[in-house]
């Protein structure tokens, strides 16, 4: 029952009219989702790591010490070429160590 | 199926995407049971059902475990995994080419139709998994993204073979790789463009290497690589590149970031070392590992004692073929077979299915295991490596009978 209904949808959708260009698809993806804790250091980590990716990425992973977020933020500066100072990282390290730290 | 479309079906399919994005608001958390998902929104991408999100910029979409209980996942519940950003939105087929080029004696710029009706539609039922599917289940845990067992799908491709179409460009002598690039592109120059290769010598022995152009009958949804994404049967679905736009052949091994060194495993005979350490040397990861889920009933269910349940879910590998699934309710002393349905390949999902009358009440686990062609099964221990790749360990439902 859901099923068909299911498919019978996706037949409605298909023969939808095209969009206004023709030969041409396209989407609209939803913004960001995710927010990262209050706390010293949030606002720079936030804007530093949202410059290639969504906080998302740093809530999901687990949680670990200093020397675990030494190694990611070296990790975007050294591999992918975050242009993150040194200042702005110390403060990033100690910011994710401390809200997203082993135990937290 | 014939799977030629023509390009007004192939549009009128595709108009879909066009359609007024139905984004629903975050809803309550995909599985609140299970820790790995707990908390992560349902959320509606363009052309797509609920999925688990895992990550919105680049889009990490996981597929909930319902849609395992048949051997082709759906186009809308397909997962979604992208590396860099930004990713394509809009394609103009009038425009869109496939560029071959490279090491070979005529470079290409192939359309849409000329990939449609130069080359005979070859057909394939294959499954698409990401290397690190249920790494968010290792222990000692490990950074990356956190999946659960959702980032897989099996779905019926078609395309062009990719060997006809390297033919037609005609390598040159000396040739080593062949590397795979799609549309998504970094903002920063600094970040390594996501490119992937194969050896020139294994795909003109891999008849089964397609470039797709259409899933289940459709074309793809964009997010799962419209016009067109490369199909590796049987390895990991990090070499099938999405929303493909140049294949180029090299006269030198291709060792780029996303080859070399990431997606690697260690160069050991189960790709595995003792857990917390790490391999003295790697290899690029390819085939996949035997594996099998549970889909129906999920984990945490209530079943009745004393009558009869069935138990669903499908088991896949590497390109051999899965001969038997069983399972256990005994925390794996004893063994026994299920019923398999359909064989849509060696390259797909198989079906399987059992009755089940569990005879107390209580919490009851349930485990699955698969056998494949060249006998490779799964282990009890879960087998480790530092990134969480190749994950099959026998898995489990915990469910309570009465």
């Amino acid at each position: 029952m859901a099923r068909t209904l299911v498919f019978r949808l996706v037949a409605l959708l298909a023969s939808a009219p095209l969009a206004a260009e023709a030969g041409v698809v396209s989407i609209t993806l939803p913004s960001d989702q995710g927010a990262l804790k209050a706390g010293t250091g949030m606002e720079v980590t936030q804007r530093a790591c949202q410059m290639c990716h969504s906080v998302d990425y740093i809530t999901m992973q687990p949680r670990g010490g200093e020397a675990q977020w030494r190694g990611v933020v070296n990790k975007m500066i050294k591999v992918f070429g975050a242009p993150i100072g040194d200042e702005d990282a110390r403060v990033i390290v100690e910011y994710l160590s401390r809200e997203y730290g082993a135990g937290r | 199926m014939s799977g030629r479309l023509s390009r007004r079906d192939f549009l009128a399919g595709a108009g879909t995407a066009g359609v007024a994005l139905l984004l629903s608001p975050p809803r309550a958390s995909a599985g609140a049971a299970d820790p790995v998902l707990a908390g992560r929104p349902l959320v509606r991408y363009p052309e797509k059902t609920e999925l688990i999100l895992l990550t919105s910029r680049p889009p990490q979409l996981e597929t909930p475990m319902k849609y395992f209980d048949r051997a082709i996942t759906p186009n809308e519940a397909f997962f979604v995994r992208y590396h860099v950003f930004p990713i394509p939105t809009r394609v103009d087929l009038d425009e869109w080419r496939l560029r071959v080029g490279g090491h070979v004696d005529r470079p290409l710029e192939l359309s849409m139709a000329d990939l449609q009706t130069k080359f005979s539609p070859a057909s394939i039922t294959a499954v698409c998994q990401c290397a690190g599917n249920s790494r968010g289940r290792f222990s000692p845990r490990v950074l990356g993204g956190q999946w659960g067992d959702g980032a897989m799908g099996n779905a019926e491709w078609v395309g062009a073979r990719l060997r006809e179409v390297l033919q037609a460009a005609g390598l040159r002598p000396g040739a080593v790789d062949v590397t795979f690039n799609g549309l998504d592109a970094p903002a920063f120059p600094t970040v390594p463009d996501f490119v992937k290769s194969l050896a020139v010598g294994q795909v003109m022995d891999w008849p089964e290497v397609l470039i797709a152009y259409q899933m289940n009958g459709r074309p793809l949804p964009m997010l799962n690589g419209f016009p067109a994404r490369l199909v590796v049967p049987g390895w990991y679905s990090t070499y099938w590149v999405k929303n493909l736009s140049e294949i180029t052949v090299t006269d030198q091994p291709f060792e780029k970031f996303w080859m070399k060194p990431a997606y690697r495993i260690p160069d050991t005979p189960c790709g595995c070392v003792e857990p917390g350490t790490a391999p003295a040397r790697t290899v690029p990861i390819s085939r996949m590992r035997t594996r099998s889920v549970i889909a129906s009933p999920e984990s945490g269910s209530r079943v009745p004692v004393g009558a009869s349940s069935t138990l669903a879910g499908v088991a896949f590998d590497g390109g051999y073929g899965i001969q038997t699934v069983e399972i256990s309710d005994d925390g794996g002393q004893t063994w026994r077979a299920t019923t398999l349905g359909p064989d849509l390949g060696r390259y797909s999902f198989r079906e399987w299915s059992a009755r089940w009358a569990p005879a107390r009440r209580g919490p009851q686990t349930v485990m699955v295991r698969a056998l494949n062609g060249i006998g490779e099964s799964q282990g009890m221990t879960p087998l480790w490596n530092p990134s969480g790749y190749l994950r099959n360990v026998v898995e489990r439902v915990d469910l309570e009978v009465g």
